[in-house]
């Protein structure tokens, strides 16, 4: 991409192919022969990072498409059913997923580093213009994956979201009803956004193809923002730069894997596990956690139309900066201003996503605010104003003087970026925890689960216990729509053989047919049968309960959550807890008080409840001591009942999750040998170089 | 690309490469065993392909149906005494794919023909009751079946498969 090339092949098919297409020629001048800045430090592995995360997006994506439905009555069911019953489903799904955030929060390296070192100044603007049309379609693109669940907050996402185009004037209306392809989000938004999701990360690419061909022009800025300009400024592309991005790749990865085997619902929300509602609006509608700081802006104006605006004007003047900073230094490692405006701009958007996870009250809406004119104000007179009255401190005079200049302390660069990375990765990752706001139910104390951390396994006797509580208690009201009586049998399960799972099978009846006389009739489970529900519809678990329908308990532990606040939740990023959902549950089932303390009023058919939010639940105390007896010899208690169909509810929700640990633990033994290896090959590469 | 210590043990420099590479090779080779490896059945695919059981009593002689069993049709044949005596009669060495009517049917159950309706050609459905042979008929490209479900003519290369399948009493049959 850097004209033509005197690459000549030595193969004689090469060099017949190469006459009629010069491919080989474009590879190597482009990916070999390529002259790359010799100092480049780890925040330019960023590029080659992010073309791996999307290819990766588009190869998990292509292969969880052959095993989803985009149907509003489908689409809930079967994510469940590629993460339960596809082989590897639950990885391919999870690295999808987390992949995404991975993917955004790369991105956001990317840009922070372009903005610090002035990678979008002339003659990049173009480059960097391109970039921001990549970040808009990704932003469009992820929005419209984040759908496709078709869990609550998928539905209410693209609800809140469609709606933003509602301020246009005069033809908002229309714009939103054009979107949705009926009078609400229905159906029919979900078939076009999944046809949408599979086409934008084509065009992406194609949008990438552009951005590289353009860098590949300008060439490579550099941390010492001065151009290449003799030989001995670059090193060739291939090995150097290959081994180094590689290397960087490999770390990444580490990061990664992190969250597909042991955080896979970290940076998601537990109610995109309750399937789409449009009569129920969660109590606070969260975006995913890399829109959080223009979902601040959007909430921090009280006009609808200003504050779309501002959303999008947040981005918008991006693609101004060019022009806006039109300082003659580049790299702000000579600008002893900017710098420390830099860093101030990256706290404002890291606190502005932290208010965007807020609900939008009180002191919140102030700080909001504020930051939003920060924001605006560091592009629109910071930076233009710093190029009028900073004086910049001399740069080198090459890249090669750059070089020699800093060969000291450089083995501790790599080690304190890697740091860096992975404590930023926690703190930003830790944004996404969202206001579970107080609505009046107390925190669940953190109990001891056999299933927490990496090697954390499901206690095999209480799964049994917790089947059986299930059945002679719970299963009176609740259903478990996604277990069949085949799981019991799944190895990380309850430990049942093949017999015993047909066999309890058989003691339920299933409704079946039509057989050949027309008629439904009832026959006894098979291993291959689902729970049976308990009410016909959901009306009739309604209009029986008090008008209350009592959920279906195969992923209650991961729908429901409570807010773990700051600084808790980044110390989960590390300690690998996500046990929210099993300590909630557990904490509801013993949270019932027979009298409502002072000054709690409970209405007419509901009971109080410790840790309920709001205090009154429907569900009247489910469990009492004695109520059911346990073969092994297990207290009768409460408590133990509580603990026990609290653990068979979390592998009900997570069934994979012992393979999930276990193919975990191997992936990281290897990718941490494999960085080790790239590191040291690395840096024989680079020996010479230095 | 030569230094002082790469020139020195020129050996461990290699061995650090090939090192290097081999994991990249077991790494991408692991990591593309999940990806190919979703495409079989999943484990609802499987569960569901379970043995089913037919009842035959409402099967005259001479009349027979299709049922599905892993999304295949089975025929299920009552047959009459000449089409099992036409089938038992034909000289081994005149088909084209050579099996005796007993090794098609269960022994004692020499009515009940139970194969799968698949052509061995190129998977279309034969019909049944069609043919010169008081058997099948492939419409797609001609193939003929006898009574025993054997190829007799066409192109396909070999007889309908006859599917796993056990009498748990006289007139019920479990198949898988």
């Amino acid at each position: 991409m850097s004209g033509p090339s005197d690459f000549q092949p030595s193969n004689p098919a090469l060099k017949w192919i190469e006459r009629r297409l010069p491919i080989f020629g474009l590879i190597h001048s482009s990916f070999v022969a390529y002259p790359t800045p010799r100092n480049l430090n780890y925040w330019w592995t960023f590029g080659a990072i992010l073309s791996m995360m999307l290819a990766l997006q588009i190869l998990t994506g292509v292969i969880l498409a052959m095993h989803y439905t985009p149907h509003a009555d489908l689409a809930f069911k079967s994510v469940e059913l590629i993460v339960r019953d596809v082989n590897y489903g639950w990885l391919l799904r999870n690295m999808h997923a987390c992949g995404a955030s991975m993917f955004f929060f790369a991105v956001y390296i990317h840009m922070f580093r372009g903005l610090y070192y002035g990678s979008y100044k002339e003659p990049r603007e173009v480059l960097w213009i391109l970039g921001v049309i990549i970040y808009l379609l990704m932003m469009a693109t992820g929005f419209m994956g984040y759908v496709l669940p078709w869990g609550q907050m998928s539905f209410w996402g693209a609800t809140v979201i469609t709606n933003l185009f509602s301020a246009v004037p005069y033809f908002g209306e229309s714009i939103v009803t054009l979107l949705w392809g009926g009078y609400s989000v229905g159906n029919p938004t979900l078939n076009r956004f999944f046809s949408l999701h599979y086409l934008l990360p084509f065009v992406i690419a194609g949008v990438v193809v552009l951005h590289i061909w353009a860098l590949h022009v300008a060439g490579q800025n550099n941390p010492a923002g001065v151009e290449a300009k003799t030989e001995k400024d670059t090193v060739p592309f291939t090995p150097h730069a290959t081994i180094k991005d590689a290397f960087g790749v490999s770390c990444f990865l580490i990061f990664f894997a992190w969250f597909i085997f042991y955080m896979p619902n970290y940076l998601g929300d537990a109610d995109n596990y309750i399937p789409a509602n449009p009569g129920v609006t969660p109590a606070h509608i969260v975006p995913e956690w890399y829109y959080l700081p223009f979902y601040a802006i959007l909430r921090s104006i009280p006009n609808k139309l200003a504050g779309v605006a501002c959303m999008f004007g947040a981005i918008i003047v991006l693609a101004f900066l060019p022009w806006l900073d039109n300082a003659r230094t580049r790299s702000s490692k000579y600008r002893p201003l900017a710098k420390q405006f830099f860093w101030i701009f990256v706290v404002v958007c890291i606190l502005l996503g932290y208010l965007g996870s807020q609900p939008p009250e009180g002191i919140y809406v102030i700080a909001g605010r504020i930051l939003t004119v920060c924001y605006f104000a560091y592009f629109l007179i910071v930076l233009p104003l710093l190029a009028r009255i900073e004086t910049p401190r001399p740069v080198p005079n090459s890249i090669a003087d750059d070089v020699l200049a800093k060969s000291k302390g450089r083995a501790a660069t790599a080690a304190s970026v890697m740091l860096a990375l992975v404590v930023a990765g926690g703190l930003f990752a830790g944004s996404t925890q969202n206001a579970k706001a107080e609505e009046g139910g107390d925190t669940p104390p953190a109990q001891s689960w056999s299933f927490s951390g990496p090697f954390g396994k499901y206690d095999r006797g209480s799964l049994q216990r917790g089947l059986k509580v299930y059945k002679e208690v719970c299963s009176a009201c609740h259903g478990l729509n996604y277990i069949a009586f085949r799981n019991l049998a799944d190895a990380g399960g309850p430990g049942y053989s093949e017999a015993q799972a047909a066999a309890l099978a058989a003691e339920y009846k299933i409704k079946d047919g039509p057989n050949d006389q027309g008629e439904m009739f009832e026959r006894p489970g098979r291993p291959a049968d689902y729970f049976p529900a308990p009410f016909p519809n959901e009306q009739a678990a309604r209009v029986a309960n008090g008008g209350a329908a009592p959920p279906d308990l195969s992923l209650i532990t991961k729908a429901r959550s409570y807010k773990r606040g700051f600084p808790q939740f980044v110390i989960d990023f590390f300690t690998q807890y996500q046990e929210q959902g099993p300590d909630y549950v557990d904490a509801v089932l013993q949270g019932f008080e027979d009298k409502a303390p002072a000054g709690v009023t409970i209405p007419e058919g509901s009971y109080y409840n410790k840790y309920f939010p709001g205090h009154a639940i429907k569900m009247p105390k489910p469990l009492s001591d004695g109520q059911v007896t346990f073969d092994d010899g297990s207290p009768a208690t409460v408590k133990q009942y509580a603990h026990d169909v609290t653990t068979f509810l979390m592998w009900a929700a997570e069934p994979r999750m012992e393979e999930r640990k276990r193919i975990g633990m191997q992936v990281f033994f290897f990718l941490v040998i494999f960085a080790i290896l790239m590191y040291f090959t690395k840096r024989k590469v680079w020996a010479d170089a230095h | 690309m030569t230094t002082a210590s790469s020139a020195d043990h020129p050996t461990r420099r290699d061995f650090l490469f090939v090192a290097t590479g081999a994991a990249a090779v077991v790494g991408a080779a692991a990591t593309v065993w999940p990806l190919v490896a979703q495409m079989n059945p999943d484990a609802a695919t499987i569960a569901a392909g379970a043995p089913i059981q037919v009842d035959l009593t409402p099967i005259a002689e001479g009349q027979d149906i299709k049922v599905f069993w892993r999304g295949k049709p089975i025929y299920i044949s009552h047959r009459t005494k000449k089409q099992i005596e036409e089938a038992q009669k034909v000289p081994l060495s005149s088909l084209p794919d050579p099996q005796p009517d007993s090794a098609r049917v269960k022994a004692g159950h020499d009515q009940w023909l139970v194969v799968i309706g698949i052509c061995t050609h190129l998977g279309c459905i034969p019909i049944a009751h069609e043919g010169n042979y008081d058997g099948f008929f492939c419409p797609c490209h001609g193939s003929q079946y006898d009574s025993s479900g054997r190829i007799r003519q066409g192109p396909a290369p070999a007889n309908l498969p006859v599917p796993p399948y056990a009498f748990l009493t006289d007139t019920k049959i479990q198949i898988g």
